[in-house]
């Protein structure tokens, strides 16, 4: 026998962001704008979903929900009194599942998924503050929930998940008086590891910021669309200059 | 927690360019920022690798530090805890250079020797 060493030089990653891309293209095709709702367990990811999307379709937003689970429907049996579509995802074998959807899971999901009735699908990933982070899903955009049970310092512990996500809900704001927590600290700590996210202020239980996520959400559509036109152009720019005289 | 999961993304991508071949040795270049524990992603790569291509291959991984560049004074620096802030500057945008690499760099397989030789003719 004789070893041979092979260059490989590949992202361990690469086959899920492969399928990932395959979902996108789904997404794109349908034209449904696409969020990844990532969280630790408890946050208040559901909760806020129960609120912040109730009677939005008659404000002209249709939204849908992939309801991913370690085990259950119980998330999806909440979100059915809303009347919007939703499906659930179980990761289970029997015993508890993956702590986290991937792009495989998803795409194999995506048949029950009715996207032409959709401007906008929420993947409401398991609760988990690591995992979900590594594993893109095809999604446009991904919001992170953190509740002010969870402690300031959460961001500089996971910085991998707080830098993923263009949106920061802080949630269960009606707990804070009393509590013995310091928010502007949260904030703070949000902004060292992730300067570009919008951080939003919110209990999902009195509905104290909701209107305001709900704004961020049925302008997401036209946000996207207007980053993708522009990475277009920059793109078409940059294969211009690179293009031989 | 998520070595598991990377780790069964590690053995898939080893042993498709393995082709077949019994793998002896990886090596993987992983970022700082990754926040991959070593030590339990080896524990999972003998888990995950056995009774395939790459069980009992050796694990080496390099390490990438994790570096920024400031947008605005195009600054360059190592950080060793997450904060992403220009020191020049203050906040604001700041992009990583490196530290975010998850790659498998190389591995190194079995063949039959002179395979070529061996060949029918």
């Amino acid at each position: 026998m004789h070893r041979t060493k092979v260059r490989v030089v590949e992202d361990a990653l690469d086959a899920n962001n492969t399928i990932a891309s395959a979902n996108r293209g789904d997404f794109d095709r349908s034209d449904v704008t696409v969020v990844n709702l990532m969280s630790a367990p408890g946050a208040g990811k559901t909760t806020l979903l129960e609120r912040g999307l109730e009677g939005l379709a008659e404000e002209g937003l249709r939204v849908g929900v992939l309801e991913g689970d370690v085990q259950g429907s119980f998330d999806a049996d909440r979100l059915s009194v809303l009347h919007i579509p939703v499906v659930q995802l179980n990761t289970d074998n029997g015993f508890g599942g993956e702590c986290h959807l991937d792009a495989n899971m998803v795409r194999s999901a995506l048949p029950a998924v009715p996207l032409a009735e959709l401007d906008v699908l929420i993947v409401e990933n398991v609760g988990n503050l690591v995992c979900p982070a590594e594993f893109r899903i095809g999604e446009d955009s991904r919001i992170m929930v953190c509740s002010v049970t969870e402690g300031e310092d959460k961001p500089l512990k996971y910085p991998l998940m707080f830098r993923a996500c263009e949106l920061v809900v802080i949630n269960k704001v009606d707990l804070l008086e009393h509590l013995d927590f310091d928010v502007d600290r949260l904030e703070a700590n949000i902004r060292q590891v992730n300067h570009h996210a919008t951080v939003m202020r919110v209990s999902a239980k009195t509905g104290e910021g909701v209107e305001e996520f709900r704004t961020w959400l049925k302008d997401l559509p036209a946000r996207v669309a207007a980053e993708a036109a522009h990475d277009h152009e920059h793109h078409d720019h940059a294969d211009h200059e690179h293009a031989p005289a | 927690m998520h070595e598991f999961d990377l780790s069964s993304a590690i053995v898939a991508t080893v042993n498709k360019h393995a082709e077949g071949r019994r793998v002896t040795h990886v090596t993987l270049r992983i970022g700082r920022l990754r926040q991959v524990v070593k030590d339990t992603l080896e524990f999972y790569l003998a888990i995950v690798g056995k009774d395939t291509p790459c069980e009992g291959a050796t694990l080496e991984i390099i390490d990438v530090p994790a570096v920024l560049v400031c947008d605005t004074c195009q600054n360059e620096w190592q950080i060793e805890i997450p904060a992403f802030i220009c020191g020049t500057c203050g906040p604001g945008a700041v992009e990583v250079k490196t530290g975010e690499e998850f790659m498998v760099e190389s591995i190194e397989v079995e063949d039959e020797e002179d395979a070529a030789c061996t060949a029918p003719r």
